[in-house]
């Protein structure tokens, strides 16, 4: 038997910091939003000779007085993606571009995508995005606060915050874009680790009823351990399925598989040393289940 | 819970037999019509494009307010009421009253059948709300007032949204209404949407109308410029002709000057007018107005009585046929903005299913692998019916005819990584139970019995998260939520009833043996 309980202080410490740390990077550095939240135009460009390099679209783009470009490699070679926040919208703004473009470079290439999204959609989608996920944390502790105690409910949602703003941290952090796919892999991050922590809390629970002489500290690390290679297991099997998604999926679905990796890595770890911690912390005994049962 | 009756077993089999079959109808071509679903590919994955467009209402409830303060001016004219001052101040009517009217005109205004004020009686609110400062009556369209406008000139709009799509003939456009000021159009396949988009960023608004010299034209007069050009001249505001009375129009080559025009036919009300104005104005100029703009301004120099015409202006041939569209298809009511775009090339497209089928297949091979070396012949079962959950998903998907996106195939393959989760629970479990209960029937039974809490609590958390997505997911969002989702209806079925039988069957066959699992 793993003694997980040994460490509930130093990993609490560390999610402590960590937590905090990732808070600091989205005040001071914010997230990356692409063109979703932030309004503004993408191109991916898939240029077919191998004349063009990066520097020749970034400084095509320059010429065009679009504001702020952002031009990058996109998988391939020769694919590109252009992005920039102009503020005018007019409808032929993509063809003016495109004639632009073949006078500078060349006619070899072509739009393989192309967003466009109004300032007044961003934000909307920006709002709908932060309602979807303060919704879900709610309905989750709504959930698990029917299912079992308080207590339980506390150190669940504690473990889906902490999974929540670490993920979002690591994309401050590397500057990873943040668009609407992003939301769809923290709300399944939110379902994921809510998952994982549903399991170990059942057992303990379970355990409660069973054994009265057993501390909370000691119980939980039983229950943890019992369940331990099913959490392994079930870790192993999604990560193996994400990590495909992630390396043959394509470049559109990167940032999302990422997301979600990172999310079955933490809530895998926070299931263990925050949910369970804090129902140490909180001193959950037999007593707190039996009056469930009683109602 | 190891027990199967003869008819579950059939019942379980029957509609596993039938998911496949149904699932299969997407991978294979036959003739046979029998079952024709398919899971419809999303815009992501086939090439296309997506534009929400925005009605600029604006405009109409100007229009709107205009005609209200002609009613209005003839109305307090009819009760006798002395007024002044009545004026349009952007979105509000203004006028002045004396003291002594003042009660009066609120009363004609408030009550529940107000003739002036309406839709008490059908909405429990008026048409206006009205503010009254000092002697001063300020009105402005009630929320009501305007949800009115908006949804009518809504219809309006998707309408010569939809004659427009069609007229250029995409394939099979998606067409709807979004709030009560948007239009989403969907164009499957249509990989530059340029064309369309310069047609639906027309409003149309055709106009004949004769240009004057003298300032005092009993309709007023307005500076407009020619079409490309800064000439301008002034125009009358009587209009003689509007769009409203084209039967049709085609472009066509004029054969003296070799140039592209548009010929048009009038209806029976227009022949007579067009007759008429242009048996008076002879030797006067008519302009033809588009849209604020001076398309051409020809001297009239016989009388028209045909009903039919021809406008010519510098047009290209793709340029009249584009003008001529606009004018078969009508006006829109107000100005449409095109606020959100998203184009995929079909090549983009192809490479999207490519890599969704090339991840899908490696997450599948990769987790059975992992599970056939965990469990051996308990990972073949689950390994199994991980295989039937994804027919069976397909299956639902196909039945409900479901739209598949990029991030939908994400979700399947998630679904295949957490799918098997159930599977581990109960083996975990009866494997504790094995340790305790020597009996195989009895701790496989007890395994199933004291896993299934966790089971369900788990995936109800997912299904409430994909909910949640659903309802706030917009476009290929709404996929993935909708993969998720099913898969885990799929998941249970599949684990509680094929997984489960597998494992009764074989377990039964194999009582006696020690360490089964």
């Amino acid at each position: 038997m793993i003694k997980f309980n040994k460490f509930y202080k130093l990993f609490n410490i560390t999610s402590f910091f960590l937590v905090i740390i990732s808070i600091l990077f989205l005040i001071f550095k914010g997230l990356n939003f692409g063109v979703d939240f932030k309004g503004g135009t993408l191109i991916e460009l898939r240029v077919n000779d191998n004349q063009a390099n990066i520097s020749s679209i970034r400084q095509s783009f320059k010429n065009m007085d679009l504001g702020d470009v952002n031009v990058k490699k996109f998988g391939k070679d020769n694919d590109f993606l252009i992005k920039f926040e102009k503020k005018d919208n007019s409808s032929n703004l993509i063809e003016l571009i495109k004639n632009d473009l073949s006078k500078s470079i060349g006619d070899n290439f072509t739009f393989r995508r192309v967003e466009n999204v109004g300032p007044k959609v961003s934000s909307e989608l920006l709002k709908s995005g932060i309602i979807a996920i303060t919704l879900s944390l709610a309905v989750m502790l709504f959930y698990i606060w029917i299912r079992f105690e308080w207590q339980f409910s506390l150190g669940a949602i504690l473990a889906l915050f902490h999974d929540v703003i670490v993920t979002l941290g690591i994309f401050s952090l590397f500057s990873l874009e943040i668009n609407l796919s992003i939301v769809a892999a923290i709300l399944t991050i939110v379902g994921y680790s809510m998952n994982d922590t549903v399991v170990i809390f059942d057992r303990v629970r379970e355990n409660l009823r069973k054994y009265s002489d057993i501390k909370i500290n000691e119980l939980t690390n039983i229950s943890i351990n019992e369940t331990l290679s099913r959490t392994i297991i079930t870790s192993m099997t999604t990560l193996l399925a994400l990590v495909s998604i992630y390396l043959f999926g394509g470049e559109i679905l990167k940032g999302f598989s990422l997301a979600m990796i990172l999310g079955v890595v933490f809530g895998t770890y926070s299931s263990i040393y925050i949910a369970n911690s804090t129902l140490v912390k909180l001193n959950v005994t037999q007593k707190t289940v039996l009056k469930e049962d009683d109602n | 819970m190891l027990y199967f009756s003869k008819l579950r077993i059939t019942f379980v089999s029957l509609i596993t037999l039938v998911f496949i079959y149904i699932s299969s109808s997407n991978f294979i071509n036959s003739n046979n019509n029998f079952f024709e679903k398919k899971i419809n590919l999303g815009l992501d994955l086939q090439g296309g494009s997506y534009l929400l467009l925005e009605i600029d209402n604006k405009p109409i409830i100007i229009k709107k307010l205009q005609n209200s303060t002609t009613a209005i001016r003839n109305f307090l004219k009819n009760q006798n009421i002395i007024f002044s001052d009545l004026k349009i101040v952007d979105t509000n009517i203004f006028f002045n009253t004396t003291n002594k009217d003042q009660e009066k005109i609120e009363s004609l205004f408030l009550s529940e059948d107000s003739e002036i004020n309406p839709y008490y009686p059908k909405y429990k609110t008026h048409q206006f709300r009205v503010n009254i400062d000092g002697n001063q009556f300020k009105l402005e369209f009630s929320k009501y007032g305007l949800i009115d406008i908006k949804n009518s000139s809504q219809d309006q709009a998707i309408e010569i949204v939809r004659r427009r799509v069609d007229e250029v003939g995409t394939n099979e456009p998606n067409i709807l209404k979004r709030g009560n000021n948007r239009i989403l159009v969907e164009l499957p396949g249509l990989d530059d949407p340029m064309r369309i988009k310069s047609l639906l960023g027309k409003t149309a608004n055709l106009t004949f109308r004769f240009i004057t010299q003298n300032d005092n034209d009993v309709f007023g007069v307005e500076k407009l410029f020619f079409e490309d050009t800064t000439e301008d001249a002034f125009v009358s505001k009587r209009i003689i002709l509007s769009g409203d009375n084209l039967l049709d129009a085609q472009p066509a080559m004029n054969n003296q000057s070799n140039e592209a025009i548009v010929s048009f036919t009038l209806d029976r009300v227009g022949a007579k007018r067009f007759g008429k104005a242009t048996s008076t104005g002879v030797g006067k100029q008519l302009a033809i107005v588009l849209d604020g703009k001076i398309v051409s301004a020809p001297v009239i120099r016989d009388a028209i009585v045909s009903g039919s015409g021809q406008i010519s202006g510098n047009f290209t041939f793709q340029s009249a046929t584009d003008l001529a569209l606009l004018l078969r298809s009508g006006a829109l009511p107000a100005p449409l903005n095109i606020i959100e775009e998203r184009t995929v090339g079909p090549d983009l497209g192809q490479d999207s299913i490519e890599a969704g089928i090339i991840a899908l297949l490696t997450g599948f091979i990769l987790v059975i692998v992992f599970m056939f070396f965990k469990y051996k012949f308990f990972g073949l079962i689950a390994n199994i019916t991980l295989l039937i959950n994804l027919f069976l998903l397909t299956g639902v998907l196909t039945l409900f005819e479901a739209t598949l996106t990029l991030p939908g195939i994400a979700g399947i393959i998630l679904t295949v990584g957490m799918a098997v989760d159930a599977n581990v629970l109960i083996f975990e479990r009866i494997k504790e139970e094995c340790k305790n209960e020597k009996n195989n029937i009895v701790a496989f039974d007890s395994g199933y019995v004291k896993s299934k809490t966790a089971i369900i609590d788990a995936n109800i958390t997912t299904l409430l998260a994909a909910i949640i997505l659903f309802i706030m997911g917009s476009g290929p969002i709404k996929g993935f939520s909708i993969t998720l989702g099913v898969g885990i209806f799929t998941t249970l079925f599949s684990v509680y009833f094929i997984a489960r039988l597998l494992t009764a069957l074989y377990v039964l066959k194999n009582k006696e043996k020690i360490n089964l699992i």
